[in-house]
């Protein structure tokens, strides 16, 4: 399956990938001032600049083969798309047990406390139906969306 | 001294409703000019700090930012103007020799604007490029007396020379003075293009050397990184006397930038200053020069063109003489705008002539003494776009060197800061940190489309002149007119007035 790669060499550490990120996940996906000033409380990154300078790299959700999360969920809300192959949350079901983000190798699952307790990671976009905005809005082509 | 009289060259506007606050300009600004205040939960900016390289404003994710000069004014007059006054606070609180980058950026004549190209009416047709072939091949190097041929083929040995699909080279930039990641932008894009990169006196990186058939290895007075694999990895030499930034300068390459990799390509300690001295300390006559050229064609098996960069001063045009008879397969001219990754600003501003005065000079020069055929010209500095590539051929060069232009295709916003090693662009630094904002191929793309676009145009005015191979109109100045010069300007610059 098509997967985010980061290219840790060219990763600048400017973050315009996590603020697209938020963008992609609010109500306004075609206003970034709106989506950052309106919409309260503001959604979390999915997607976060890992830095130990000079080096940098976006992390999200590997989307896994074998996804561990999915095997630790204790109510089925983390979930592999047998088709895509894209494992996602679905937040009704999701009781912010954090099981998950035990179980996550890659430290990529978050915690989202802003409401009712969610575990928060990356969709790719799914909803969206194009290339990931963290990808599309790279301003250095250090992420790119393929298959491998 | 307590009391700093400089004042902020630079105004950073924030629209405050437009900025989200995200830190990406606090993460971009290698000078530091924003800030995140956490207990205001807010970025500002310090003015003073602004360089006005523009990092920020391009990558603001909603522009909420822009860059404007500041808006004090000076009691300044004609004579005493903001910028002399501030130079002045500058050395009182220092002591020091006031250092830039780039090149000269005084009002002088730009003689290109001043000279314009010919069309055809009537009376010869004009040429569609999108119709009809179109020859831009260029060859550097020594032209062979005579041809001669036996039984229809080509018997006569020709001199090494470099060929080219498009009459512009990237000219000399070491590494060290521009990061690695710029000298792959530009050697993949002349790789791509047909055309050469420039190594400057850097020498070349070991990842590099897969490029050598489009590389110019340089040799200067330093003769950092130079060896026998050296010499023989680029497609052709090049003697470096000169540089139009900097004429009867040398170099200096403060030791912070030298790292392990400069250092190795360097062949010299890590973070040790490199000076390249003022003269070549074994050059001190044509005579000198000439066993430089020979000792470097001798190193090659006389397989490469050899050439010669100068810098465009007074006694240009004997100068270039005494380099074609010492045997050089081309020389490069550099004029007085040409730039620099770090240059004295007194030098760079008041040392040299235009390059197009020169270049005319040069041309008429050598054709008057019928060597011309013996060196190719190559005009460097001021190349700003396809019709100063075009006018400097009409006025004899063979090709054009871009430093600049291509610089400013890899991302480089001229703020004049490349002295400092901050370069918020990854091109003239070598912080990691920095370097690694220029994507190679990202870069290499863009160079490469500059060179195609600028290709396309010079077809097109070619086109329009009823010429169709670019060799037709090399030293061809009845296709130049002149405006607004005086007839001495006319004269040195060999062509007529418009309306003549």
């Amino acid at each position: 399956m098509k997967r985010v790669y980061a290219k840790e060499e060219y990763c600048v550490g400017c973050r315009v990938c996590e603020v697209h990120c938020i963008v992609a996940h609010s109500d306004y996906k075609n206003d970034i001032v709106k989506a950052f000033k309106k919409q309260n409380p503001r959604p979390l990154p999915r997607i976060l600049v890992e830095e130990n300078r000079p080096i940098s790299f976006a992390l999200q959700c590997r989307h896994c083969e074998d996804a561990p999360c999915t095997k630790a969920c204790i109510t089925g809300a983390m979930q592999k798309d047998p088709e895509t192959g894209v494992v996602t949350n679905e937040e009704s079901r999701c009781v912010g047990c954090w099981t998950c983000i035990l179980a996550c190798p890659y430290g990529a699952i978050s915690r989202n406390e802003q409401g009712k307790k969610v575990a928060s990671k990356c969709d790719l976009c799914s909803d969206l139906g194009y290339t990931p905005a963290c990808v599309k809005n790279c301003p250095n082509n250090a992420l790119v969306f393929e298959e491998r | 001294m307590s009391l700093d009289l400089l004042t902020p060259e630079f105004l950073i506007e924030r629209d405050r409703n437009r900025c989200i606050d995200c830190q990406v300009c606090v993460r971009q600004c290698a000078n530091e000019a924003h800030s995140f205040d956490a207990e205001e939960e807010k970025v500002v900016s310090k003015d003073e700090k602004c360089v006005a390289c523009q990092r920020c404003v391009v990558m603001c994710p909603t522009h909420a930012l822009s860059i404007r000069r500041f808006p004090l004014e000076f009691r300044e007059n004609a004579l005493w103007t903001g910028r002399t006054i501030k130079d002045i606070y500058k050395q009182a609180a220092t002591g020091g020799i006031l250092s830039t980058g780039m090149g000269n950026d005084k009002p002088y004549p730009i003689y290109w604007d001043h000279m314009l190209l010919n069309a055809s009416q009537v009376t010869n047709p004009s040429i569609d490029p999108l119709r009809e072939p179109m020859e831009l091949k260029t060859f550097i190097g020594r032209k062979p007396e005579k041809l001669e041929f036996k039984e229809g083929k080509l018997i006569t040995k020709l001199p090494p020379r470099m060929e080219l699909d498009v009459p512009i080279l990237f000219s000399a930039m070491s590494f060290g003075s521009i990061s690695l990641n710029a000298h792959k932008s530009l050697a993949r894009a002349s790789q791509q293009e047909g055309t050469f990169w420039n190594t400057g006196e850097g020498g070349l990186h070991k990842d590099l050397y897969q490029y050598g058939g489009n590389t110019i290895v340089q040799v200067a007075s330093g003769r950092f990184g130079v060896d026998p694999e050296y010499l023989n990895a680029g497609a052709a030499i090049e003697i470096k006397i000169g540089q139009g930034a900097k004429p009867g300068i040398g170099g200096h390459l403060p030791g912070e930038k030298v790292n392990w990799e400069v250092s190795e390509t360097r062949m010299i300690p890590e973070g040790t200053d490199a000076i390249s001295p003022a003269p070549h300390h074994d050059i001190y006559s044509i005579e000198d020069l000439h066993q430089l050229i020979f000792s470097l064609k001798e190193a090659t098996n006389y397989k490469k063109p050899v050439g010669v960069k100068i810098a465009a001063v007074h006694n240009v045009a004997a100068i270039a003489s005494g380099i074609a008879r010492a045997g050089a397969d081309f020389i490069t001219i550099d004029g007085f705008r040409g730039g620099t990754g770090s240059a004295p600003l007194r030098t760079r501003d008041s040392v040299g002539i235009p390059i197009e005065l020169a270049l005319a000079a040069v041309d008429t020069r050598l054709r008057d003494e019928g060597i011309r055929g013996l060196v190719s010209i190559i005009s460097a500095s001021s190349i700003r776009n396809s019709s100063d590539v075009v006018k400097a051929i009409a006025l004899g060069a063979d090709a054009v060197y871009i430093g600049t232009a291509a610089l400013i295709s890899l991302g480089c916003h001229m703020c004049q800061k490349c002295n400092t090693g901050k370069c918020n662009w990854g091109i003239a630094t070598q912080d990691p940190n920095l370097t690694k904002r220029l994507n190679p191929e990202i870069g290499a793309e863009r160079a490469a489309n500059l060179i195609r676009a600028w290709k396309h145009e010079i077809k097109e005015m070619l086109g329009g002149m009823g010429i169709n191979a670019l060799e037709s109109l090399r030293g061809n100045r009845l296709m130049l007119r002149g405006v607004w010069l005086s007839d001495r300007d006319l004269n040195i610059l060999g062509i007529k007035a418009a309306g003549e």
